[in-house]
C-alpha cells in the first residue's frame, strides 16, 4: 500500500503535530519507503501463531492502591511552562 | 602520578582504595579531560561543582567497602537525574529539570559513585549515530568524521575519549552495542527486566533496557552489579536475588556450546566483518568452546517487526509531550488544539516525528490488525527461534554491526539505510535476551568492530564470563589519538 500526502495530514493531526506544507512531500517519501520495507512481514503466514504480548514469563504485578507520596504540589508545578499558583494553565477551551 | 584516566574503572577503583589517588584528584583529572574535549560535544550538561563536593565529601569519609567508591560517572541524558536538566537529547524537554531521580543511577550513586555530567544521545533515543539530538551531532573520537554510533553516542564517545570511567547508555534496538562497537568498547544489553525502567525517559517499553558501557569486561561486570536489582516501581522489574557478576567472573569456557547462526551473514557484509567473526570463533574454539551451526530463521524480519512495534509504542509514550505540565510550550496556537500540535511540531525533531507518525498509523482504527498484531506475531517467532536454539547450546556469537563506524551525514538521507545499522542487534531487543558486544578488531580503515555474544534469559554471568576468556586472548587494544585536545 502507499500512502499519500493527504493520509499523511490526517495522521499527523491524530498525533497532534503541525507539519509544514514544504516538508510534506519529503515526509511522504521517506514514510512510503519505510512503509515498503516494513510490508517485507507479509511474506509470512501467521495464521496460527499466536501473537507476543509479554516478554517475560511472569504477569505484572499489581499493588495496593495507596498514596505512596503526596504534597508535592510545588515540585510539580515547578516545571511547568505556564502556572497560576496551584494549577497548570492552558489556552482558554471554553468561551 | 601518570595519567590515570585512560584506565580501566577497576584498576582506578584499586588507585583510590590503595590511596594512590583521591577522589577529588580523579574527579579534578576528569574536569580537565573535559573541558578540553568541547569538539566532541559529548556533554550536554556538566555538574562540575556537585561532583567536586562529592569527591570531597568521599574523601573525608571514605567508604572502600563499595563497588564504585568515589567514582565520578557521566550518564545518557536519558536517565532523570533530581535537580540536573534531562533533556533525552530533544528540544521539548530542553528546560526539564526532574525532581526525581531515576533508579539505575541512584542505585550507582549508593554504590559511592556520583554524576559529573549528562552525556548527549539520538533524541529519545532514535537513532544509530547520534545525528538526531537537539544538541547536535557527537564526534567519534576514533575520527573527526566519524559517528559515534546511537543512540548512546555521547556515552561511547565520552568512554573512548576517557572523559569517564565508565557510563550507562539504555538500548531499544542496539543503542548500547552498536555505539560501543563504533568506539572499541564494551557494551552490555541486560535482560529485559533486570535494571528499572523508572525515571528513564521511555521510548518503547517492551523493548527498552539500561545497561553498562565501559572499556573492560571486568569493568562492565562491576557497573551491571551495581545498576541492576528489582525495584518495585517498575512494573516488569524481575524480582530475582542480586548476582555478584564482579566476583563471579571467570575465564574458563572450556566445554561451553556457542551458537553461530548462519542467517547473521548478510549480502553486502565488508569482508573484515566476515573475518572478525572467523577470529572471533577460533579464539573461543581454542578456549574449549564447542562451535555449532543454528540457525534463526526469522532474523530478516526482525528489523521490519521492530519498525512497527518500537514507533508504535512510542506514539503512545511521545503523547505526554504536550506543551501543559513540563517541557517546551509554543508560543504560537490560538486555542488547546492548535497548542499541541505546534509544540509538538516546534518541540520534536525529525526522526522523532517520522516515528511517531509510523505508531501512529499502525495503531489506528482498520489499520491495526495488519501492522501491529502481525508484528507481535512475528515477534512470537523470533523469540521462538531462540528458544529453540538455546536448547542445544550455551551463547550465541555474532558480528554486533555490518560494518564500523560511518562519516557524519552518509546516511542520513535514506532512514532505512540508517536502520539497517540494527540488522544484528535489534533481534535481541524484541526476544529480551541479554547481549554483549566486546571489542575484537579493526577494519582496513583501523576503525574498531565489535562481535557480539548473546545469552539466555538471565544468563549475564556466562555471557560475561565468555567474554572475559575472549578479551584475554583477542589482543585488541584501542589506540586512541588525543587529537581534539
Amino acid at each position: 500500500m502507499s500512502l499519500d500526502k493527504e493520509k499523511i495530514k490526517h495522521v499527523a493531526k491524530l498525533a497532534r503535530i503541525s507539519v509544514d506544507e514544504a516538508k510534506v512531500e519529503s515526509l511522504t517519501k521517506d514514510l512510503n519507503s519505510i512503509f515498503k520495507f516494513i510490508e517485507q512481514l507479509n511474506e509470512l503466514n501467521t495464521d496460527k501463531v499466536e501473537p507476543l504480548t509479554s516478554i517475560l514469563n511472569q504477569s505484572l504485578r499489581s499493588r495496593k492502591d495507596e498514596i505512596s507520596d503526596g504534597k508535592i504540589r510545588e515540585k510539580i508545578l515547578k516545571n511547568s511552562p505556564k502556572e497560576n499558583e496551584e494549577f497548570f494553565v492552558v489556552p482558554k477551551v471554553v468561551e | 602520578m601518570a595519567d590515570i584516566t585512560n584506565q580501566s574503572l577497576n584498576e582506578i577503583i584499586e588507585n583510590v582504595k590503595t590511596k594512590k589517588i583521591s577522589s577529588t584528584e580523579l574527579t579534578k583529572a576528569y574536569v580537565k579531560n573535559i573541558e578540553s574535549a568541547k569538539k566532541l560535544n559529548v556533554f550536554v550538561t556538566t555538574t562540575f561543582d556537585q561532583a567536586l563536593d562529592k569527591a570531597k565529601q568521599f574523601d573525608n569519609k571514605p567508604n572502600f567497602d563499595q563497588l564504585l567508591p568515589g567514582m565520578p560517572l557521566a550518564v545518557k541524558d536519558l536517565f532523570c537525574t533530581e535537580n540536573t536538566k534531562t533533556t533525552a537529547g530533544s528540544n521539548i524537554l530542553n528546560n526539564f529539570i526532574p525532581s526525581y531521580e531515576s533508579t539505575v543511577t541512584k542505585n550507582l550513586w549508593d554504590h559511592g559513585s556520583f554524576l559529573l555530567g549528562k552525556l548527549n544521545c539520538d533524541e529519545f533515543a532514535m537513532g544509530s549515530s547520534n545525528e538526531t539530538s537537539h544538541f547536535g551531532n557527537v564526534i567519534n573520537p576514533v575520527g573527526d568524521q566519524l559517528v559515534p554510533g546511537g543512540s548512546s553516542g555521547g556515552s561511547s564517545s565520552a568512554l573512548a575519549a576517557d572523559l569517564t570511567p565508565a557510563t550507562i547508555g539504555t538500548d531499544t534496538g542496539g543503542s548500547i552495542r552498536q555505539p560501543a562497537s563504533f568506539t572499541g568498547t564494551v557494551g552490555l544489553k541486560p535482560t529485559y527486566g533486570l535494571c528499572s525502567r523508572w525515571g528513564i525517559v521511555a521510548f518503547a517499553s517492551s523493548l527498552d533496557q539500561a545497561g553498562p558501557m565501559t572499556k573492560t569486561i571486568k569493568d562492565c561486570a562491576i557497573m551491571l552489579e551495581a545498576m541492576s536489582g528489582f525495584d518495585k516501581k517498575d512494573s516488569t522489574s524481575i524480582n530475582k536475588k542480586k548476582e555478584q557478576y564482579s566476583k563471579n567472573l571467570k575465564d574458563n569456557i572450556k566445554g561451553l556450546k556457542i551458537g553461530i547462526p548462519k542467517e547473521y551473514r548478510v549480502d553486502n557484509m565488508p569482508k573484515e566483518v566476515d573475518e572478525l567473526w572467523e577470529k572471533g570463533k577460533k579464539i573461543l574454539k581454542d578456549l574449549g568452546a564447542q562451535l555449532i551451526d543454528i540457525s534463526l530463521p526469522h532474523t530478516k524480519y526482525a528489523l521490519p517487526t521492530y519498525y512497527i512495534v518500537a514507533p508504535a509504542e512510542a506514539s503512545s509514550n511521545l503523547a505526554r509531550y504536550d506543551g501543559v505540565r513540563y517541557g517546551y510550550r509554543s508560543k504560537q496556537g490560538k486555542d488547546l488544539i492548535e497548542m499541541y500540535e505546534k509544540t509538538r511540531s516546534e518541540g520534536f525533531g525529525d526522526e522523532v516525528k517520522r516515528r511517531i507518525l509510523i505508531g501512529t498509523y499502525v495503531l489506528s482504527s482498520g489499520y491495526y490488525d495488519a501492522y501491529y498484531l502481525k508484528a507481535q506475531k512475528v515477534r512470537q517467532l523470533i523469540k521462538k527461534d531462540f528458544d529453540d536454539s538455546f536448547k542445544k547450546i550455551d551463547a550465541i556469537l555474532t558480528p554486533s554491526t555490518p560494518s564500523s563506524a560511518f562519516k557524519i551525514g552518509e546516511k542520513t538521507n535514506d532512514p532505512v539505510s540508517m536502520y539497517l545499522n540494527d540488522i544484528f542487534t535489534v533481534p535481541v531487543n524484541l526476544a529480551g535476551l541479554p547481549a554483549l558486544s566486546m571489542p575484537a578488531g579493526v577494519d582496513n580503515k583501523g576503525h574498531p568492530l565489535g562481535l557480539q555474544l548473546i545469552g539466555k534469559a538471565l544468563d549475564e554471568q556466562k555471557i560475561l564470563n565468555i567474554g572475559y576468556a575472549f578479551e584475554k586472548n583477542c589482543g585488541f587494544k584501542n589506540e586512541i589519538k588525543k587529537w581534539w585536545s
